[in-house]
């Protein structure tokens, strides 16, 4: 299979911060990408630079074999780009917007039309396509951003952060649409903070944070960088969570996390569901009362902050709250 | 198609987006008339009785008009500026500037479609004008020069508006930036009152600046002076025409492949 998408080196730094310090990735023809790190880890850029909106300081990036400086008007004619923002003009109908990018993408006015009436059926529009986009949802709006973005059969479509901002109904749709794209054989480099998107889209992944790559692979060997199953304790007293954590460390086979706030122990551990047996009983007689105990498999949260010391979300909205909610980062970090 | 044709075929999408919005935000072409016919109203009622030192045989009315004009198709350009800040805002700069459409389209359509705006403020305020007293007392042929000499200049501001726009990004700075040069550039002219009252330093600016070009260049093509009375003694006013036009040029050739270059580089963050 050959590469959609190949990026070696890349630099770029805004005054004196460093937003790319060196990334490399590659996308293979026809396979999804997801391309995660939290706020400000220089996703964002790496798109930015792939689409041509700005220019690396040094590095290499080609999409479909075409460099994105030198043949930057060839590279723009064969991708598709949905930004952060819906960029959609809200005085302009879905049809009209979309029959606009057609036309900039020189497509004749007939089959810019026929295009935007196939992709307002294809993304659930038609019925607002006669409408102002300035009327829709912003579920709506997102999907007419990506619509957009498909008007020329792009043969490598950009998706920043596609669901950020919508609500978990438009957020499922959402993907589901992506889903189909993929499916479809459209090439697909996306970017998301959110690890369950990658996990259900994405074929494989680069993780980054900082400007740089801090991991890289398919959601299973991600998940196998960081052990496989843990054991979690949550206990009635937080003072008790020094106590408990010495008592189980011989189950154990790296070091727990500790969180006192939320009272919380987390132990990567290998024997199962014996493990859980005999953390009980080495809990027994105590005096560590025990709220709630699990065996968890790990998840993208857990990559990540196994791998960058923090969470995925730190800082921005906290979606996936509750159980899975990885203990707090400063103690566990590895 | 060449890549010219491309550029128009791509400048004219652009313009008719931008023409869409007007039709469907009626607001904006009420106001952008309404208040040009107030300033009309006002001036000629309020302020008209006042002003004086008008060359004996003309009309304020008659004085007044094509100064309105020019300013408020000077005006008018400012819109360039804010459209294109929030285009960037909304992030369709970046869209725009991810397809394979020409560099200039953006701005051609932006411009293109202002101009089109200025041309529908100018055609109420000269009904308004006749209605008041202005008067054409020129040939046909002189006329359509007149507001051709108005609105070319007024498309050249547009341009240099464009680079305020991709420059400043946010469009309530671009209009507040603008009204702090706008206002004086077209009140220190002949615009509403004969220089004759100036004080002499911002009597020599007044005198050459291109807005009171502009406005002699439409008194003389409408036919809005008196043959014989004073013009002051400076080449700028002597040849407005000639002044204009070079004033025209000078503008386009600078800040329209300034602001070609700055779009190529701009982007919303």
């Amino acid at each position: 299979m050959t590469d959609a998408v190949v990026v070696e080196g890349l630099v770029k730094r805004f005054g004196t911060t460093t937003a790319l310090d060196g990334v490399d990735l590659t996308v293979a023809e026809g396979s999804v990408l997801g391309l995660l790190g939290p706020n400000g880890a220089g996703k964002t850029t790496v798109v930015r630079i792939l689409t041509t909106l700005l220019r690396a300081d040094a590095g290499r990036a080609q999409v479909v074999g075409l460099d994105v400086v030198d043949d930057a008007g060839a590279v723009r004619s064969a991708i598709g780009l949905t930004g952060q923002y819906a960029a959609v003009d809200e005085y302009l109908t879905g049809f009209e917007n979309l029959e606009m990018v057609g036309r900039l993408y020189r497509l004749g006015r007939r089959e810019a039309r026929a295009r935007a009436g196939e992709l307002l059926e294809r993304f659930d529009l038609t019925g607002a396509a006669d409408r102002p986009a300035k009327t829709y949802s912003g579920g709506m709006r997102r999907r007419l951003d990506i619509a957009a973005s498909l008007i020329a059969r792009p043969r490598v479509l950009f998706l920043d952060e596609p669901t950020t901002g919508l609500d978990p109904r438009s957020r499922l749709g959402m993907w589901e649409f992506i889903a189909d794209l993929a499916d479809g054989g459209t090439t697909i480099l996306l970017t998301t903070q959110y690890l369950e998107e990658a996990d259900r889209l994405a074929d494989r992944m680069v993780v980054i944070d900082r400007g740089r790559v801090i991991a890289r692979g398919t959601a299973d060997e991600l998940k196998a960088q960081v052990g496989g199953q843990r054991l979690e304790l949550t206990l009635r007293d937080a003072a008790d969570v020094g106590e408990a954590a010495h008592r189980l460390r011989p189950l154990a086979i790296d070091e727990p996390r500790l969180d006192e706030s939320t009272r919380r122990l987390s132990l990567p551990v290998s024997g199962g569901t014996d493990d859980l047996a005999e953390a009980l009983r080495l809990l027994a007689g105590s005096g560590v009362e025990v709220l709630d105990v699990g065996l968890r498999r790990p998840d993208l949260d857990d990559v990540f902050l196994t791998l960058t010391g923090h969470a995925a979300e730190d800082g921005s909205e906290n979606e996936q709250a509750g159980d899975r909610t990885p203990v707090g980062a400063g103690e566990g970090a590895a | 198609m060449t890549a010219f044709g491309a550029a128009v075929s791509d400048g004219l999408t652009i313009t008719r987006r931008n023409l869409i919005k007007v039709r469907r935000v009626p607001d904006l072409i009420v106001f952008a008339t309404l208040s040009p016919i107030m300033f009309v109203l006002l001036f000629r009622y309020v302020f008209g009785g006042a002003i004086g030192g008008l060359p004996p045989g003309i009309s304020y009315a008659e004085f007044l008009l094509p100064g309105i004009f020019a300013q408020t198709v000077v005006f008018g350009s400012t819109t360039t500026g804010a459209s294109i800040a929030e285009d960037l805002q909304k992030g369709l700069i970046d869209r725009f500037r991810s397809l394979p459409m020409a560099r200039s389209a953006v701005l051609v359509g932006r411009t293109v479609a202002d101009l089109g705006l200025n041309a529908i403020s100018i055609a109420v305020m000269a009904l308004t004008g006749l209605v008041v007293g202005w008067r054409i007392n020129s040939s046909f042929g002189e006329a359509v020069a007149g507001f051709l000499v108005l609105l070319v200049f007024a498309y050249a501001i547009s341009w240099l508006m464009a680079v305020v726009g991709l420059l400043v990004r946010t469009p309530e700075v671009v209009n507040n930036a603008s009204f702090i040069v706008i206002f004086p550039l077209t009140f220190v002219a002949n615009t509403f009152v004969p220089l004759e009252t100036f004080p002499p330093v911002l009597r020599t600016f007044a005198e050459w600046n291109p807005v009171s070009a502009v406005v002699q260049a439409a008194r003389e093509l409408f036919g809005n002076t008196v043959p014989g009375a004073t013009v002051p003694d400076v080449w700028s006013l002597q040849n407005p025409v000639l002044y204009t036009v070079i004033w025209t040029a000078l503008i386009l050739a600078v800040f329209v492949p300034l602001s070609v270059r700055l779009y190529q580089r701009t982007s919303t963050r």
